[in-house]
């Protein structure tokens, strides 16, 4: 069920934690909330769920207006950080829980949880309490009991945060395997830009209580509003130069390097100062226009190694390079980016 | 563990602190069932002559019987009420945005603070205002209003430790305000609530100064009234019986300690691990 937040506003007291947003989610879609922490992602997941009231606006399940409406009749499934599920309760009533608030018979709650059970794949489990389980598996619950009233919306509040790597990495996918299977329209609040990137639909970037941009991942990745965004997404990340715009020029300050800019921006930039990001894959060996520093660190990612660079007024490139001769920490290198792939914002951090 | 010292002398050191303590319980025992010459530290016959309380009423005083009957009352009401206000009041205090809620909390410890035996002459014309000196009700009224400050911040604490995101979960999953905290709450805090349980009810079993001065009447009396008034009688002073009685009054407390003791022992705190 498609979602729309319109004009919506919460406050806490005197703070506007959000201030008139406006969100769609489409039916059947998986869109991410991301932003860094205290941007008011979780606030705005529990004003569509009905936990918080909200202080202006409406939000829309389909095109019936539940801004009014109670969480307990609202019917959307939440997955919460830490899970929150009933530690006195087996996993079996774990799952049942809501459709015995119902009174649905107890056969018909025993063969929904089975169903469901099945589903997220934690059958064995059923007889055990919550706190006898992996976190893995306490996510799978978590998943189970918001699904199995079939709600019309999924929330999931940074559902990844409390596991370990690899379980992360698995989770990622059986979420958005399960997603996928139920077809159901979900909101995902996280703060990493590569869960946001690989299990979402689209992104909806959040700051400071604003949604920024919106767009699906490939898109936001390659074409990005604004430096904030830009430098959100993207690990290691983009890296930024400021310098002056001359006779179609990006001018390094520091080395005088020229990198070439497009016409357009030439031409309406000439004489400005600008903001050029340069993302670690496009500041390579071999790469068009060289440019000189000092190796400052290193990282090796196992299969690629990450360089920074530092320039001699101390702004740093970050390059990401297949393993190849040995560089030295302190060694100097003079290697080139790939400037038709520069991004270029102004002062205040908008793209150009 | 067992490994790490050497477990004899700590046995030996316990032994000799204890042995006196253990002793003494063992005299008490058997001095209730047998009868010692004067002067002599042996006793040297049995007898159940100083049981007879349970079967006559001592000229004067109260049936033995009706007064454990009191005894019970008394503490099992004030358990059950303690218990309710103070599991609703500590979630409230816990959770509610409540009008003065920090004053409450504060005026809470202050209560606490309060030795009952400075509010005995005031509680003791208030009652006997209300009409309800001499009774029961009345004695029953004043001990749970002294309990509750305990119970109430007892409770409050182990309500902080259940994690607020359990309620919301509840109310998404459909449940009202209420059964979030019977269903959901409750039995996340069930080892506050044997504690207080048992601690109020020794409290209760075990009170002394308030039945005493509130509540003395024959019809009313309690088990520790009743064991006072047995030493405090010059006139028929018989140190069998007041142990007979004494042993008498602390069985069920033995009993309930035994019934009770892993729960007592595994208060842990209630809430969610991991
Ligand atoms: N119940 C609350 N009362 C007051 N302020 C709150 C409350 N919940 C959140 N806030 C504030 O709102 C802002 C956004 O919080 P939140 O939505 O939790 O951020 P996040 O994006 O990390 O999930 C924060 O500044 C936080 O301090
Ligand atoms: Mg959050």
């Amino acid at each position: 069920m498609r979602i729309l937040l319109d004009k919506f506003t919460k406050k806490f007291s005197d703070l506007t934690v959000i201030d008139e947003m406006d969100l769609e989610v489409r039916d059947g879609e998986m869109i991410a909330l991301l932003g860094g922490s205290g941007c008011g992602k979780s606030t705005t997941l529990f004003s569509i769920c009905g936990i918080h009231k909200v202080n202006g606006g409406r939000i829309l399940f389909g095109d019936k207006d539940v801004t009014n409406v109670t969480s307990q009749e609202r019917n959307v499934g939440v997955v919460f950080q830490s899970f929150a599920l009933y530690p006195h309760l087996t996993v079996e009533n774990n799952i049942g829980f809501p459709l015995k608030l119902r009174k649905e018979s107890k056969a018909e709650i025993k063969r929904k949880v089975d169903e469901i059970a099945e589903m997220v794949h934690i059958e064995p489990l059923l007889q055990r309490r919550p706190g006898e389980l992996s976190g893995g598996q306490q996510q799978r619950v978590a998943l189970a009991r918001a699904l199995i009233r079939r709600p019309d919306v999924l929330l999931l509040d940074e559902p990844l945060a409390n596991l370990d790597a690899t379980l992360r990495l698995e989770m990622r996918s059986e979420i958005r395997r399960i997603q996928q299977e139920t077809g159901i329209t979900a909101v995902l609040v996280t703060h990493d830009q590569v869960e946001a990137m690989s299990m979402c639909d689209r992104i909806a970037i959040m700051d400071a209580g604003k949604i920024i941009q919106i767009a699906k991942p490939r898109d936001m990745y390659e074409n990005p509003v604004s430096d904030y965004v830009a430098g959100f997404l993207g690990s290691p990340p983009i890296a930024f130069l400021t310098g002056q715009v001359q006779d179609g020029n990006f001018v390094e300050p520091s080395t005088g390097t020229k990198m070439p800019l497009s016409a357009e921006i030439a031409a309406s930039q000439s004489g400005r100062q600008v903001k050029v990001g340069i993302r670690p894959e496009y500041f390579q060996p071999d790469g068009a226009t060289k440019i000189a520093g000092t190796v400052s660190f290193m990282e090796s990612q196992g299969r690629e190694t990450l360089y920074n660079v530092t320039l001699p007024d101390g702004s740093i490139l970050r390059s990401i390079q297949g393993v190849h001769d040995p560089v030295h920490i302190g060694d100097r290198v003079e290697w080139g980016v790939d400037s038709a792939e520069m991004m270029v914002f102004d002062m205040n951090g908008l793209r150009l | 563990m067992s490994g790490n010292y050497r477990k004899w002398p700590m046995i030996v050191f316990l032994s000799i602190l204890t042995g006196p303590i253990i002793l003494m319980y063992i005299y008490l025992f058997v001095d209730t069932v047998t009868n010692t010459p004067p002067g002599s530290m042996v006793p040297n016959e049995f007898t159940l002559e100083h049981w007879r309380f349970l079967t006559e009423t001592i000229p004067g005083r109260p049936s033995i019987w009706l007064a454990t009957w009191n005894t019970f009352v008394f503490a099992s009401v004030t358990t059950v009420i303690v218990l309710v206000v103070s599991s609703a009041a500590g979630y409230s205090l816990s959770r509610l945005q409540l009008p003065a809620r920090s004053f409450f909390l504060g005026s809470i410890m202050v209560l606490h603070a309060f030795p009952t035996v400075t509010l005995l002459i005031a509680i003791f014309l208030i009652l006997q205002m209300l009409g309800l000196y001499n009774s029961l009700s009345g004695v029953i009224l004043v001990k749970i209003s002294l309990e509750l400050p305990f119970g109430i911040w007892i409770m409050k604490g182990f309500y902080d430790t259940v994690s607020w995101e359990i309620e919301m979960a509840g109310i998404q999953d459909g449940a009202t305000r209420f059964q979030v905290w019977t269903k959901l709450v409750l039995p996340n805090v069930k080892p506050a609530i044997m504690a207080l349980g048992i601690f109020s009810f020794l409290a209760g079993w075990s009170e002394f100064i308030l039945p005493l001065v509130l509540a003395p009447d024959n019809k009313v009396q309690v088990l520790s009234v009743y064991l006072a008034a047995l030493i405090a009688d010059d006139n028929n002073f018989d140190m069998a019986l007041f142990k007979s009685v004494g042993v008498f009054y602390v069985l069920p407390v033995i009993i309930l300690f035994i019934f009770f003791q892993n729960k007592l022992m595994n208060i842990y705190s209630g809430g969610n691990k991991g």
